[in-house]
């Protein structure tokens, strides 16, 4: 920076900006994101329970034993799947909801209201209420059952319908969230557009297709990638409804680690799965934002 | 669940004030898992304050924490200036760690000659390691049947001609004939499952077998001996014994159909005495006539001894920065008086010497007895092997009852971790 550029530069008081805001923002980033990945990616060379110092180097046998790991792939394959639901389920349907409620009358608002509930709500009292809600004993499914004169069902106890019952709730606590974007990106479409093609008679599909979901390109970007990172991340939500379990079929990879790696005393070994965690997650998040989310590709 | 936290947060608040208000006092911090019911917590109150009454200038802070958050929790405490002076404990693979790690205290010569003169080598060995003494026992469990008294007349069942494994598996399939559900289990929380394997363990291989396989010999838990426990276990999972939805039911809800009279039988510790009445959806669940508890049965040509015992020495660890002042009152909450009211309250079962002669409760003073008979008291697996190794053998536990793995395969799951420790 030239002298110049400086002198103004602290002049008109961006340097005490930078100076009071800066460094608070800095030393927590350094001292709770940055240190802890360093000693993570240190840790992740050990067979250690987290008591004591770190002693017994294993290399590349704790990444080697993850990778072999049935539960380990089984949480990567869980992980894809919430991806899979998130993208193709719940981004659509928060799409259709968004076109569908956009323009601002009364009762939409009532319904975006309802719509956006699930999303307000604490994820650990929502799995609570969800596994309470599919208890075959108590829960309504139990109702169901009585109704119907069936046996009670108890999808949670099911390694087949486990999961299934895990990506319904994902899709039904998210969805608000991704319609609200959508209806956000909505709103600032100009109304002459849609005017306009309305005065040549298109019909109202035709306008969603043809000029506000081509518009809305860079919202959906937004949307895909904190539906991916947010899977990638997702622990609340399983950990009261199934726990990983039954038979340790519904794990995602967050549960994964904190079973296998904290509640099991392998720090090492979580600290290794932590790291592929990290890994895929910049590695995602990197070739997101340089290819679909740069600003030429809008 | 409700008062519990009331009276925490009461407690928290009570102690804030006290501790700001009487900065002198040497404060001695006791953390431990969320005991079941308020009696438990007021007799802990209760000691705490007579310790405090006698002791001026001390100030006992009682902090609990629920079970599985606490196992997570306690290696950062522990390692931290925060860490508590004395601390739950349940013994085993975990607690080796502990002192391997140089972060408990050896209290030989910190606790007074009376205090260790007061318990059993047996109790005492449960919290020594290489010739320290890291911590004091404060009561023992065992792993019985408990039975509906009710039901098994109901189903035409004698539970107490019930002494194989054979017979039980009859039993099971006669309470199914008469539509009753044979046993309640939690097996969302795993290590409820793991009693089954555990205890046929116990009473198939027995201690030697079990001790070499933790050591490695004879192929490890991969062993033969350990495949067949697998396989005795299916013979019961495939009466499909089970409550519906077993494996959505932590131990909470199963002690709560137990207390609500949904079942014939429960493999539980004798602590669900008191937690299935808690859970029961009246608040008062079984009476102690429609009550039954039965030891494991025997497995024909079993190695183990017919009167050996499963089930935890449970106490309390000291971390190396305690003051002498909190080993004083660690051995002031299991002397004799105090283990006894405890027995006498029914609370659990004491361990120290001439402590038991308080028991009431007819069930507690059996398992006292069975207790005091036992050759070899097998320690909870899942505690007993540590963390990990544990942590697959409740694993494959409740894979076997579900039926997602097979005798072999989890025999060899077993040994892989044992091997990967």
């Amino acid at each position: 920076m030239a002298p110049n550029g400086f002198r103004r530069f602290a002049s008109d008081g961006r340097l005490i900006t930078v100076a009071l805001f800066l460094p608070p923002a800095l030393l927590l980033f350094t001292f709770f994101v940055t240190l802890p990945l360093f000693d993570a990616a240190g840790y992740a060379g050990y067979n250690w329970s987290g008591y004591g110092e770190p002693e017994q180097w294993v290399g590349t046998r704790n990444f080697e034993q993850m990778a072999g790991h049935s539960v380990f792939q089984q949480s990567l394959w869980n992980t894809l799947k919430v991806i899979g639901v998130s993208l193709f389920i719940q981004i659509p349907l928060a799409m259709t909801l968004a076109l569908l409620i956009a323009s601002k009358t009364w009762s939409n608002t009532v319904f975006r209201l309802i719509f956006f509930m699930p999303f307000i709500m604490a994820e650990i009292a929502t799995g609570l209420m969800w596994s309470f809600f599919f208890d075959g004993d108590y829960g309504v499914t139990a109702m169901l059952g009585r109704v119907f004169s069936m046996d009670p069902i108890y999808p949670l106890s099911d390694r087949t319908w486990a999961m299934p019952v895990i990506l319904f709730v994902i899709v039904w606590k998210y969805f608000g969230f991704h319609m609200m974007i959508f209806i956000a990106a909505l709103q600032s479409i100009p109304e002459d557009l849609t005017e306009a093609a309305q005065i040549d008679g298109a019909t109202p599909f035709q306008i969603a297709r043809r000029i506000k979901i081509p518009l809305l390109k860079p919202a959906i970007a937004v949307s895909i990638f904190f539906s991916i990172i947010g899977s990638l991340q997702l622990f609340d939500l399983i950990v009261p409804m199934t726990g990983g379990g039954p038979s340790n079929s519904t794990h995602t990879i967050v549960t994964y680690l904190y079973t296998f790696g904290i509640v099991r005393l392998k720090v090492g070994f979580g600290s290794a799965v932590g790291i592929v965690l990290f890994v895929m997650c910049v590695a995602f998040a990197f070739l997101y934002q340089r290819t679909v989310m740069r600003p030429e590709a809008e | 669940m409700n008062n519990l936290m009331k009276t925490t947060a009461i407690g928290a608040v009570i102690g804030l004030m006290g501790s700001t208000a009487m900065a002198q006092d040497v404060v001695i911090n006791v953390l431990s898992i969320v005991v079941d019911g308020e009696l438990e917590e007021n007799y802990r109150e209760a000691m705490a304050l007579a310790y405090e009454a006698e002791n001026p200038g001390i100030d006992i802070q009682l902090e609990y924490i629920e079970n599985e958050a606490y196992k997570a929790k306690l290696p950062t405490l522990l390692q931290s200036p925060a860490r508590p002076d004395v601390f739950f404990s349940w013994g085993g693979g975990v607690f080796y760690e502990q002192a391997e790690a140089g972060i408990l205290q050896d209290i030989s010569n910190v606790a007074s000659p009376e205090c260790l003169a007061n318990h059993s080598d047996a109790g005492l060995g449960s919290f020594a390691r290489d010739g320290n003494q890291y911590g004091m026992p404060m009561y023992a469990a065992e792993v019985v049947f408990w039975y509906n008294k009710d039901l098994a007349a109901q189903a035409g069942i004698d539970v107490d001609s019930i002494e194989t494994w054979d017979e039980f598996l009859t039993a099971v399939e006669t309470a199914k004939g008469a539509g009753i559900t044979p046993i309640v289990v939690g097996g969302k929380d795993k290590w409820p499952m793991h009693f089954y394997y555990s205890m046929l363990a116990v009473r198939m291989l027995g201690e030697d077998a079990i001790l070499a396989a933790s050591a490695g010999e004879d192929g490890g838990y991969a062993s033969e001996g350990f495949v067949n426990v697998g396989e005795e276990f299916v013979r019961l999972v495939e009466l499909e014994p089970f409550q519906p939805g077993f494996m959505d039911a932590g131990y909470d809800k199963a002690s709560n159909l137990f207390g609500d009279g949904q079942a014939l039988f429960q493999l539980m510790g004798n602590w669900d005495y008191n937690a299935s009445r808690q859970n029961a959806t009246d608040g008062v669940g079984l009476s102690d006539e429609q009550l039954g508890i039965m030891s494991f049965p025997t497995v024909d040509g079993g190695a183990g001894g017919d009167n050996d015992t499963f089930g935890g020495i449970n106490g309390w660890l000291v971390s190396e920065t305690a003051s002498p002042e909190a080993v004083d009152f660690l051995c002031y909450m299991v002397n004799t008086e105090n283990q006894r009211e405890g027995g006498a309250l029914g609370l659990w079962i004491p361990v120290a010497k001439d402590a038991s002669d308080g028991i009431e409760n007819p069930f507690f003073r059996q398992v006292s007895e069975n207790l005091g008979a036992s050759q070899y008291h097998q320690l909870f697996l899942d505690q007993a092997l540590g963390a990990s190794v544990g942590g697959v053998v409740n694993d494959i536990s409740a894979d076997l009852a579900a039926g997602a793995t097979t005798p072999q395969e989890a025999a060899e799951l077993i040994e892989e971790a044992r091997q990967f420790q």
